[in-house]
C-alpha cells in the first residue's frame, strides 16, 4: 500500500479558512458573552487570510490535486478574490444591525465562514461530488443563518420553506449528477466532456439528466419558474442574512454553472442552451412585472435579483467567451449593487425597526443626502442607466446575446428592463420626491460611511471604467475553457 | 486641438466638476452657492467660444477631435468631435445655461444647491450628447441627460410632478432601448465597431436600414417630440420649475433632432427616402394638428408646450424634405426654437413667480401694471408666431421653400402655421396683457427687476440679430449640411 499525500497547496486558502473558523468557534465559546467583538474581527482576519493566500497562490496554468478533485485555476481564484471582500462587506455592513437585534451571536460569523468555505469549494470543484459537497456546505449554512432570529415566526417560516425547496433542489441536482454518471461512467468534469466529445451511445440519458441538473441550478440561482422561495426568504429573514444570500452565493453559483454546463457539458451546450433561454426570458419577465406590485422593498429587490439572474443566463445562452465574460460581468455588478442597497437598507433600519417598507426611504434626501445619492447610482444601475455599472453589464450581455443571433430575446431582454426601471425609479421617487416622515437621525459608524460611500462610488466609477472588470472576467472565463 | 487644450473635454467636463462642487458646498450659504454655479455656468460659456473662433468652416469633417481608448474589450473609445451640425447646437447649450441659472437665483429656495447643481451636470452632458462620436459614448451620455431632468421636475415641479418626472423617463427610456438594440446590431453587422463615423460609411441591405431607421424613429421621435408621441411633453412642461422648462424646450429637444442628423439619416440613408413620406407626414400632422390643440388651451404653458411640438414638426418636415432649403431652415429652425421658447417659458415664469397661476383666465391687462415686461413678451410672442425680422421667421420660411420643390401641398399645410402660430400666441398674448385689469392680483403686480431684465434682453438681442443676420449661423453649418445632403443622396444598399 503505498500512499502519497496529496499536494495541498493548491487548497491552501480552504484549510486556512477552515482553520480559522474552528478557532472562531472556540474563542467564542470561551468567551461566550464577554465579548462579542473578537469573533467579528477574527472573521475578517480568517477572510483577510485566505484573500492573501489565494493571491500568492494565484496560479497561471491550472493545478489540480486531491486526485483531480480540486483545481485551482484563474476562474477559481478570481471568483474566490471576489467572495472574500464581499463576505467581508456583508459581515462589515450587519454587525450594528445584528448587535441592535441581540443576533451578533458566534454562530452568525461562524456560519458565514463555513458558507464561505462551500463556495470556495464549489468554484474550485472539477469532480461532480467536490461540487456537490461545496453547495451543500453553502446551503446548509444558509439555511441556518435564515432561522437564526429564533423568536420570529416569519423568519422561521422563510427558513423552513428555504430548506424543503432546497433540499428539493439538491435532490434534483443528484439525480440529475447521477445520470451523468451512469451515461458516462465519471464523475470527473474532464473526462465527463471527454466522454462526451467522444459520442455517447445513449444520448436520451445524457439530456434527461441535463434537465434535472438545470432544473436543480435553477433553483439555487432563483431563476422562474423555480422561484418561489426567493421572495419569501428575502423577506423572512434578517437583513444581514438577505444580504449574505443575495450577494456572494451568486457569484459562486456562476463558478458553479460554469464548471458544470460549460466544462463539464460544453459539448451539450446546444441542449442546454435551448432550457436556458426560456429560463432567462421568464425570469425578466415574472422578475421584473411581479416587482412593481410590493411594497416590501427586501421583496422587490427579491423579485429584482430574479430579473438579474436573467441577465446572467442570458450571457450563458449566448455562450462562447464573450458570452460568458459577459455573464461573469453582470454577476460581480449584480454583487456590487445588491451590498450597495441593502447596505443602505440596514443603515436606515435601527433598534426595533426595520426599514423594510419602500415607503421608509420617505425623504431621505433631506435625512440624510449623500446616502440618498448612494442608493439613487444603486438604483440607477440597477434599471441599466449609464454611467453606472449596471449599464455595461446588460450593454456586454445583450452584445453577446445579440452576436449569438437572439435578435428577439435581446429585445424582449430590453423591453422587460423598461418595466423594470418604473419600480427603481419609484424608490428614487420616494427618497427625492417626497417629505420625510420619520425624524430619527441616520447614525452609523464612520467605517461603514466610508465602505458604504465607496460602494456607492464604486457602482458609478466602474461603471465610468469598466475595463478592468471586463478583463478579468474575461481571463478568468478564457481559463475556464 | 487649439492652444493644446481638448477643449471639447472642457466644455464637457467644466460645467460636471462646478456642479459636483456646488453640490458639495451645499446649502450653507447660499449666497456663495448661487455665485458659485453662476460662474460655473459662465465658464461653461467660456470655454465654448474659442471652440467656435477656432471652427474651420470651409471643411466638413470633425473638428477639435479626441481619440483615446475608453474600454478595448467592446471597442469602445472616448471619441469627441464637433462639426457645422453639432457646433450651433453646442453653443445653444452653453449660452442657455447661465440663464437658467439666473432665472432660479430668487425664485428656487429649497435646496438650491441641488438645483443649481443638476442645471450644470445637464449642460456638460448635453454638450457630451452633441460631442460624442462614439456609439457608447453618445447612449452613455444620452441617458444620462434623463438623470438631472428627472430630479428637477420631481423635486422642484408642480402638484403633478411625480407622474409628470416618471412619464417623462420611462417614455424617453422605452425610445432608447430600441435605439441602444440597433447601435449593438451595428456593433455587429460592422465588425466590432461603435464609431459613428463607420456606421456612416457602412452597406446595409434595405430591410436591416428600414429596421435600423425604426429603432432610431422610436428614440428620436419621443425625444423630438413628434405626433403621435408628444404627449409627455405638456405634462412634463407644466409641472417641471421655469428653468426646466426652458432647457427642456431648448435644449432637450434638440438632442431629437440631432439624432435624426446624425443617426438616422447618414447611416440608413435609403431607408430614409422610403419612410421620407410618413415623416412627413407626421410632421405635418403635428404642425397642423397640434397647432389647432394649442389654440384651445387654458395653460399658458401648455399652450407654448404645444407649440413647442408644433415649431418642432417643421424641424422634422425640414430633415426629409433631402434639399439645402429644407435641412437648413431645420437646422436654423431648432436654434431659433431654443430662443424663442426659452424665452416663452421664461416669460411664463415671470408671471407665475409673482401669481402662482398659469391659468390664461386669471390674467388680463398685464399691459398696466408690466409695461417694460409687456414690450420683451411681445417681442417673443411675435417670434413665436414667425414674424419676418425675428429668428423665427428664417427657419420657417426656408422650410416652407424647400417644401415647395417637393410638393406644392406639403408647403401649402406648412404654411398654415403661420396663421395658426400667429392664432394661438396672440391670442394667449391678448388675453393676458391688454385689456382693463382683471383682479386684485394683478392689480398688484411689480415689473421685471434688473436680473429679469438682463435675461430676457439678451435672448431679445439673440432672436432678433438670428432674424436679420442669419448668416454667421448658416456659414457655420453649410458645408457640413452640404456634405450630409450628399452623403444621403448616394444608395448605401
Amino acid at each position: 500500500m503505498d500512499f502519497q499525500a496529496p499536494d495541498f497547496a493548491p487548497a491552501n486558502s480552504e484549510i486556512f479558512l477552515l482553520i480559522m473558523i474552528c478557532v472562531v468557534m472556540l474563542a467564542d465559546l470561551f468567551l461566550g458573552e464577554k465579548s462579542r467583538k473578537l469573533p467579528f474581527f477574527l472573521s475578517l482576519l480568517a477572510l483577510a487570510g485566505s484573500a492573501l493566500l489565494t493571491f500568492m497562490n494565484f496560479s497561471e496554468a491550472p493545478v489540480l490535486t486531491f486526485s483531480g478533485m480540486f483545481i485551482d485555476d484563474i476562474l477559481s481564484d478570481t471568483l474566490k478574490l471576489m467572495i472574500y471582500p464581499t463576505v467581508a462587506l456583508v459581515l462589515i455592513y450587519s454587525r450594528s444591525y445584528l448587535g441592535a437585534r441581540g443576533l451578533i451571536r458566534g454562530e452568525f460569523f461562524s456560519l458565514a465562514l463555513f458558507a464561505t468555505l462551500g463556495m470556495m469549494v464549489m468554484v474550485s470543484a472539477s469532480h461532480l461530488i467536490t461540487l456537490y459537497l461545496g453547495l451543500e456546505l453553502l446551503s446548509l449554512s444558509l439555511y441556518a443563518m435564515v432561522s437564526l432570529q429564533r423568536d420570529s415566526v416569519i423568519a422561521t417560516e422563510a427558513a423552513t420553506k428555504f430548506f424543503v425547496l432546497g433540499s428539493l433542489a439538491s435532490g434534483f441536482l443528484l439525480y440529475g449528477m447521477s445520470m451523468l454518471y451512469g451515461a458516462t461512467g465519471s464523475l470527473h468534469l474532464v473526462e465527463m466532456a471527454g466522454v462526451i466529445r467522444s459520442g455517447v451511445p445513449d444520448r436520451a440519458v445524457l439530456v434527461v439528466g441535463l434537465v434535472f441538473i438545470v432544473a436543480g441550478l435553477s433553483f439555487k440561482l432563483s431563476a422562474v419558474p423555480f422561484h418561489m422561495w426567493a421572495p419569501d426568504v428575502y423577506q423572512g429573514a434578517p437583513t444581514a442574512v438577505t444580504l449574505f444570500i443575495g450577494s456572494a452565493p451568486k457569484l459562486a453559483a456562476f463558478g458553479f454553472i460554469m464548471r458544470l454546463l460549460v466544462e463539464g457539458l460544453g459539448d451539450m451546450v446546444a441542449d442546454w442552451q435551448g432550457m436556458l433561454v426560456l429560463l432567462a426570458v421568464a425570469s425578466m419577465a415574472v422578475g421584473n412585472i411581479a416587482a412593481i406590485a410590493q411594497t416590501n422593498i427586501k421583496r422587490m429587490l427579491a423579485y429584482s435579483t430574479i430579473s438579474h439572474m436573467g441577465f446572467v443566463l442570458l450571457g450563458f445562452v449566448a455562450a462562447g467567451v464573450d458570452g460568458y465574460s459577459a455573464s461573469m460581468f453582470y454577476v460581480s455588478a449584480y454583487v456590487l449593487m445588491t451590498l450597495g442597497a441593502f447596505g443602505v437598507i440596514m443603515l436606515l433600519s435601527r433598534e426595533g425597526f426595520e426599514a423594510d417598507a419602500i415607503s421608509d426611504f420617505k425623504g431621505l434626501n433631506q435625512r440624510n443626502p449623500w446616502l440618498a445619492l448612494i442608493m439613487m447610482f444603486v438604483m440607477l444601475s440597477m434599471a441599466g442607466i449609464p454611467p453606472m455599472i449596471g449599464f455595461y453589464a446588460k450593454l456586454s450581455v445583450l452584445q453577446a446575446a445579440l452576436a449569438a443571433g437572439y435578435l428577439w430575446v435581446v429585445v424582449a431582454a430590453v423591453m422587460l428592463s423598461l418595466i423594470g426601471a418604473f419600480y427603481y425609479l419609484r424608490i428614487i421617487k420616494f427618497m427625492y420626491f417626497d417629505e420625510s416622515e420619520s425624524v430619527h437621525p441616520i447614525k452609523f459608524a464612520s467605517e461603514v460611511r466610508l465602505l458604504i460611500s465607496m460602494n456607492g462610488l464604486a457602482v458609478i466609477l466602474l461603471g465610468m471604467f469598466p475595463q478592468m472588470l471586463m478583463n478579468f472576467s474575461l481571463s478568468a472565463v478564457l481559463s475556464g475553457q | 486641438m487649439l492652444f493644446g487644450f481638448p477643449l471639447i473635454s472642457l466644455i464637457i467636463w467644466l460645467p460636471i466638476i462646478f456642479g459636483l462642487a456646488v453640490l458639495i458646498l451645499g446649502d450653507r450659504d447660499l449666497k456663495i452657492t448661487r455665485w458659485l454655479s453662476l460662474s460655473g455656468a459662465v465658464v461653461g460659456f467660456l470655454v465654448a467660444l474659442p471652440l467656435l473662433s477656432g471652427f474651420d468652416t470651409t471643411i466638413s469633417s470633425m473638428q477639435f477631435v479626441e481619440h483615446i481608448s475608453w474600454f478595448e474589450r467592446l471597442n469602445v473609445f472616448y471619441h469627441l468631435g464637433v462639426d457645422g451640425i453639432s457646433m450651433p447646437l453646442i453653443i445653444l447649450n452653453c449660452f442657455t445655461t447661465p440663464l437658467v441659472i439666473i432665472a432660479g437665483w430668487e425664485v428656487i429656495q429649497r435646496r438650491v444647491s441641488q438645483y443649481m447643481g443638476a442645471f450644470l451636470i445637464m449642460s456638460g452632458i448635453v454638450n457630451g450628447v452633441f460631442a460624442s462620436l462614439d456609439a457608447v459614448l453618445f447612449y452613455t451620455f444620452w441617458e444620462a441627460s434623463l438623470i438631472p431632468m428627472f430630479i428637477i421636475i420631481g423635486i422642484w415641479g408642480g402638484p403633478n410632478r411625480v407622474y409628470a418626472a416618471i412619464k417623462f423617463f420611462l417614455y424617453t427610456l422605452m425610445g432608447s432601448l430600441l435605439m441602444l438594440v440597433a447601435l449593438i446590431y451595428l456593433y455587429q453587422t460592422s465588425d466590432g465597431s461603435f464609431s459613428i463615423e463607420d456606421y456612416h460609411r457602412l452597406p446595409l441591405p434595405m430591410t436591416a436600414q428600414i429596421l435600423i431607421f425604426l429603432a432610431f424613429l422610436i428614440a428620436f421621435a419621443v425625444k423630438v417630440p413628434m405626433w403621435p408621441v408628444h404627449t409627455w411633453l405638456p405634462d412634463a412642461h407644466v409641472e417641471a420649475p421655469t428653468g426646466g422648462s426652458v432647457i427642456l424646450a431648448a435644449i432637450l429637444l434638440k438632442l431629437g433632432g440631432y439624432g435624426f442628423l446624425r443617426f438616422s439619416l447618414p447611416i440608413a440613408p435609403d431607408a430614409s427616402h422610403e419612410l421620407a413620406t410618413l415623416m412627413i407626414v407626421l410632421s405635418l400632422i403635428a404642425v397642423v394638428y397640434i397647432g389647432l390643440v394649442a389654440l384651445m388651451q387654458q395653460d399658458m404653458k401648455k399652450l407654448i408646450a404645444y407649440s413647442s411640438v408644433s415649431h418642432m414638426g417643421f424641424v422634422t418636415l425640414g430633415f426629409f424634405l433631402f434639399n439645402s432649403y429644407g435641412l437648413e431652415g431645420a437646422m436654423v429652425q431648432m436654434i431659433s426654437h431654443g430662443f424663442i421658447s426659452g424665452a416663452m417659458f421664461l416669460c411664463v415664469g415671470v408671471l407665475y413667480d409673482r401669481l402662482h397661476s398659469r391659468q390664461i383666465a386669471d390674467y388680463g391687462g398685464v399691459v398696466n401694471k408690466m409695461p417694460i415686461f409687456a414690450a420683451f413678451f411681445m417681442l417673443f410672442a411675435m417670434a413665436n408666431a414667425g414674424l419676418p425680422g425675428t429668428s423665427g421667421f428664417v427657419g420657417e420660411f426656408m422650410v416652407i421653400m424647400g417644401a415647395i420643390e417637393v410638393n406644392f401641398w406639403y408647403a401649402f399645410f406648412a404654411a398654415l402655421t403661420l396663421i395658426l402660430g400667429a392664432s394661438y400666441t396672440l391670442w394667449m398674448y391678448k388675453r393676458v396683457i391688454f385689456g382693463a385689469v382683471a383682479n386684485a392680483k394683478v392689480e398688484n403686480l411689480s415689473d421685471i427687476g434688473s436680473r429679469e431684465f438682463l435675461i430676457l434682453a439678451i435672448l431679445a438681442v439673440a432672436v432678433l440679430w438670428l432674424g436679420l443676420y442669419p448668416s454667421p449661423l448658416t456659414e457655420v453649418m453649410h458645408v457640413s449640411i452640404d456634405n450630409l445632403l450628399e452623403h444621403v443622396s448616394r444608395s448605401k444598399l
